[in-house]
Parts: structure tokens; C-alpha cells; sequence
């Protein structure tokens, strides 16, 4: 094939100088601060919870997710009902919807005045302006990542195993838990894992709802721009090297999963 | 022949009682079952995704049509809507040169550390969007590395134009190569092999082999590449310097009407961002239905 030097040149050179050497500032950076630096920064409470918000938050969320993206994932395989087609477009709205969008119509929606906000609060319930508003949000962007992942495993999952375990005699909650359970589990695992990476570093949709106060309901990444307000690039700068160095780590067990999820059902994750 | 056919034949004999296993019957749940999982993801689908989007609308035109188009027509309203245009007219172009020349690379050719360079060109989905502004104040801030170059030249990148077009190209910059190197993978080398030997030269090849093999899904790449884009909302907050009219992108802009309690205008803007992800909702799937299998089989964003 022609044009392998030019086109491998060209992607190097690209990549490079949009990607490579403006993420490998910010280590040069951070590494500027050295192991003792960078820990003085972290280690300061605001920064600290703000981290253990983002990670705690983002947790939950694609736990959350996990669980409802299962469910909607199987629903739209096996079942039918009316306007499927359709509703499976829209599981793609957190995607399409930009983040702001999304994070004022959150802020709207489960404020204490808000359509659904206002039959939570009597129950004592606060969403907005609180952690929970964090999760929430955190789920509603990081969804379609579990669906989307775990979707097409099913729809080529081979139910003739299904009917050989019910002629065997298997119940059907034991077929679906010790059949087509391990089957989707790798898929389930890199949904839940891509749902976790978005949300940690989610910023709009976020920051509306979370009310943003201080070691309670601030996020790491508006951390890194308060600081950067402040024109303490040193202190932003060490927050973004903890973030890049773990969501470089989450990359890595993601890419692994996807590794996993391949042999052990033949299907593209 | 138009001999007619004569269907009794064909029909199996009609059974008089009702089959007791019904088709696939061991392979489905109970019906109560299957109802009320369905009617849960239902009303979460609808509840969660589909009621802020609803909200969107309500919100905008809560004040009135009128209030909805001065909102839009206002001044910095323009401005947003025409820096946001102009920013996904660089960005998206830019990464699709991209895209292809990677895909082309990539796909086309074997080389080692192949899974690595399609590694590292993933590599920005996995940045949060704030370091992905970061990276290009540490660089091009006052404090930056180019800073004190870019003050001495009186060029402007960081609280200007570029800076956004930068940000806005780092984090869509994955999306169309993405979408075309697994394409490019699953078709081979064989058609362009063909036409190579008829005497056809590269560029003859790309364009008349390649291209039109790979358009459908270079044009979903396109689709989703251009709504992160413009609705790009972390990176491009801390690049932008948020002056208004001048620096302001239509989420920024959102952001700014929203926090002086201009409620319905900052609605009435982000209703249009949001027209625009129902538009590339809408053309994304129809290019899934009319042409699924043109497309690439791994659609994950």
C-alpha cells in the first residue's frame, strides 16, 4: 500500500503536537514540584475530599449505572414493545447532550422547586446542592457506556446454551445467573469501568447541580480551576497529575477487560 | 404456470388444543416478569434521560416565545452561536485530515506497536476536559512555557480564539479516527489491492476505492465529532477567559446567563444545543438503519 511513510508521519506529528507534548507538560510540571510538592498539595483537606468526592461519587455512580445499564441492556434484547426502536436512540441523549445542558436541566429538575425535586424534599431528600446531586449526574452522563457496552455481548450471547440449561433442567433464574451472567460479566465490568473514567473527570454537568461548597460538595476537577483562578498553577497542576496518573490507570484496566471480554465470548465489547 | 396452489396442503393440521410449550418458552421469563422489568427500564429511560430534555424546552419557554428569540437573537447570544460555529468549523476539519491519515496508516499497513499508537490516540477520552484546557494554560498561560514568547510577539492564544480551537480539537481529536480505523480493519486491503494492480496510483486509489468504502462511516464520525464539538463545555471554560462576545462559546454562554439568574435565557439558549443533539440523534440512528453494515461494528464513544 502507498503512502505509509507520509500518512505514519503525518499521524505521529499530529498526534504529538496536539496530544503528546501538551499531556506531557503537565508532568514535566508536576515533576517540577517533586514527590513532596505534590503530596503538600494533595494532602491539604480541600483537596483531599474534593478527590475522595470525585473517585467515592463516581463509584457509586457507575455502580448505579452497572445495575440500570444491565437492566435497560437486556430489556431492549430479549423484549419487545412499542417504540423500541426509537427509545433505543435516546439512550444515547448523555452523549449528545452537551454536558452544561444537561447539568442546568439536572439543577431545574431536582431543585427544591424543581418537577421532581419537590416531592423529594418532604421526604427529606435533598438532591441539588448536595453530594447525591454529584451522583446523579455522574449517572445520567456516564449510562449509555454501560448499555452501549454490554448490549451487543448479549444480542450475540448463543441461546442455545440457554436451552441446553433449561433441558438440563435449570431454573431459569439459574440459567441467567450461571450461564448468561459470565458471559456478559467482562462487557459489564468494562461498561461499569468506562461509566467510572467519564464520571471522575466530569466537570458540566456537574458543577450546576453540586451547589460546589467547600470539602462537601466540591469536585476535583473545579478544584483545578479555582486554583488556576487563584494563578496557583503549581497546586492545579499536581491535582491534574493525580487525576491523569489514575485515569491513565483506569485506561489500562479497561483496555485489559476488553482483552478479557473478547476471548471469553468471541464478541467486540 | 399459474397453476393455483392449494394451501390446505401446506398448513399443518390445526392442533385442537392450544400447544402447551410455546416457542423459545424455556428461554424467556414468566410474563408477569418480562412486563414489569420492561415498565422499569421504561420509566427509568423516561424519568432520567428523557425529562431533562423535556425540562430544556418547558424552561426556555416559560417566559413566552417572545422572551425565547430575544434571547436568541440577543447580541452575545449571536456572537456564542457564530464562535461556536466557527470553532467546530476548524476543529472538526482538522481532526478528520486526521482521522483518515491514521486510519489509512494504520489500517492499510502493518507495523509494530500498532495497538499502542491506537492506544495513545484514545488517549484524550480519558483526560478529564478541565486538564485538557489545563494542559494548554501550563503552555501558553503567563506562567507558561510560551508564554513569555507569545507577550513579546502580541499573539494571543490563551482567553482567545485559538485557545478554544485548541481545547476543542484535543478533546473531540479520537472521534473520527476511532470510527474509521476498526471500519478499515474489518474491510481489508483486497479493493485497493485490486485497483493497484489495474495501474491505478495511490491517490487514485484513496479516492476512488477507499473513500467512497469508508463515507458512511466517516459521516457518523463527522456527526459525533461535531456535537462534542460545540457543545464542549470543561476544556474550553478554562481556556476561554469567559469574556463575553468575544471569547464566549454557547455552553460558556449557558453558564454565564445561568449564574446571574437569567433562568430562561440561559434555557433558551441551551435549547438550541440541545436541537442540535436531537439532530445528530436523529441522523446518527438513520445512518445505524439505512447503513448498519457500512458502519463500523464497534460503536462505543
Amino acid at each position: 500500500m502507498p503512502g505509509f511513510g507520509l500518512t505514519l508521519g503525518y499521524t505521529i506529528f499530529y498526534l504529538c503536537l496536539i496530544v503528546l507534548i501538551p499531556l506531557a507538560g503537565v508532568f514535566v510540571k508536576a515533576a517540577g514540584l517533586g514527590f513532596d510538592g505534590i503530596w503538600q498539595v494533595v494532602s491539604s483537606p480541600r483537596v483531599y475530599s474534593a478527590l475522595r468526592l470525585s473517585f467515592g461519587a463516581a463509584a457509586i455512580a457507575a455502580t448505579i449505572n452497572a445495575v440500570f445499564g444491565l437492566l435497560v441492556a437486556w430489556v431492549f434484547v430479549r423484549y419487545d414493545f412499542f417504540g423500541k426502536k426509537l427509545l433505543d436512540a435516546t439512550i444515547d441523549l448523555p452523549f449528545a447532550l452537551p454536558t452544561a445542558v444537561a447539568g442546568i436541566a439536572l439543577t431545574a429538575l431536582y431543585s427544591g422547586n424543581g418537577w421532581i425535586g419537590q416531592f423529594l424534599e418532604p421526604l427529606g431528600i435533598k438532591v441539588a446542592f448536595t453530594p447525591l446531586g454529584v451522583i446523579l449526574a455522574m449517572t445520567f452522563i456516564g449510562l449509555p457506556f454501560v448499555v452501549r457496552t454490554v448490549q451487543p455481548v448479549l444480542e450475540e450471547a448463543e441461546k442455545e446454551l440457554e436451552e441446553a440449561a433449561a433441558s438440563l433442567g435449570a431454573t431459569r433464574w439459574q440459567t441467567i445467573t450461571q450461564v448468561i451472567l459470565p458471559t456478559i460479566l467482562p462487557a459489564l465490568l468494562t461498561g461499569y469501568a468506562l461509566s467510572f473514567a467519564r464520571a471522575v473527570g466530569e466537570y458540566g454537568s456537574v458543577i450546576f447541580i453540586a451547589g460546589n461548597l467547600p470539602l462537601k460538595s466540591e469536585i476535583a476537577p473545579l478544584l483545578i480551576i479555582i486554583k488556576l483562578e487563584e494563578f496557583d498553577y503549581a497546586g492545579a497542576t499536581a491535582v491534574a497529575a493525580i487525576m491523569l496518573v489514575l485515569s491513565f490507570l483506569l485506561l489500562l484496566i479497561i483496555n485489559l477487560l476488553q482483552g478479557w471480554s473478547r476471548t471469553r465470548s468471541g464478541a467486540r465489547a | 404456470m399459474n397453476r393455483p396452489v392449494d394451501h390446505t396442503l401446506q398448513d399443518p393440521p390445526k392442533l385442537p388444543f392450544e400447544p402447551l410449550i410455546q416457542k423459545n418458552a424455556v428461554i424467556t421469563e414468566a410474563r408477569w416478569v418480562r412486563v414489569s422489568l420492561t415498565a422499569a427500564a421504561l420509566i427509568f429511560l423516561l424519568g432520567f434521560l428523557l425529562m431533562p430534555l423535556i425540562a430544556v424546552f418547558v424552561e426556555a419557554l416559560r417566559n413566552g416565545i417572545g422572551a425565547y428569540f430575544e434571547a436568541i437573537v440577543e447580541d452575545d447570544a449571536m456572537a456564542a452561536i457564530r464562535l461556536t460555529l466557527t470553532v467546530s468549523l476548524i476543529a472538526v476539519p482538522l481532526n478528520l485530515v486526521f482521522g483518515v491519515i491514521a486510519a489509512w496508516a494504520i489500517t492499510k499497513h502493518s507495523f509494530r506497536f500498532k495497538q499502542l499508537l491506537i492506544t495513545l490516540i484514545d488517549l484524550p477520552f480519558s483526560v478529564s476536559p478541565v486538564v485538557s484546557g489545563l494542559i494548554y494554560v501550563l503552555i501558553f498561560g503567563a506562567q507558561g512555557w510560551a508564554g513569555p514568547w507569545m507577550s513579546e510577539h502580541e499573539f494571543k492564544v490563551l482567553f482567545a480564539v485559538p485557545g478554544i480551537v485548541l481545547a476543542t480539537t484535543f478533546v473531540t481529536f479520537p472521534f473520527i479516527a476511532r470510527e474509521l480505523i476498526p471500519l478499515m480493519q474489518a474491510q481489508g486491503t483486497d479493493d485497493e489491492q485490486a485497483a493497484l494492480s489495474l495501474g491505478a496510483n495511490g491517490w487514485q486509489v484513496f479516492w476512488r476505492v477507499t473513500l467512497p468504502n469508508i463515507r458512511w462511516g466517516l459521516l457518523y464520525g463527522v456527526l459525533l465529532c461535531n456535537a462534542r464539538a460545540m457543545g464542549e463545555f470543561g476544556a474550553v471554560s478554562v481556556v476561554s477567559g469567559h469574556i463575553r462576545g468575544l471569547t464566549n462559546t454557547m455552553p460558556l454562554h449557558v453558564e454565564i446567563l445561568y449564574n446571574e439568574y437569567n433562568f430562561s435565557a440561559a434555557f433558551a439558549v441551551a435549547s438550541l444545543l440541545a436541537m442540535l443533539a436531537l439532530l445528530t440523534l436523529g441522523l446518527k440512528s438513520l445512518l445505524e438503519w439505512r447503513h448498519g453494515n457500512e458502519l463500523a461494528a464497534t460503536r462505543r464513544h
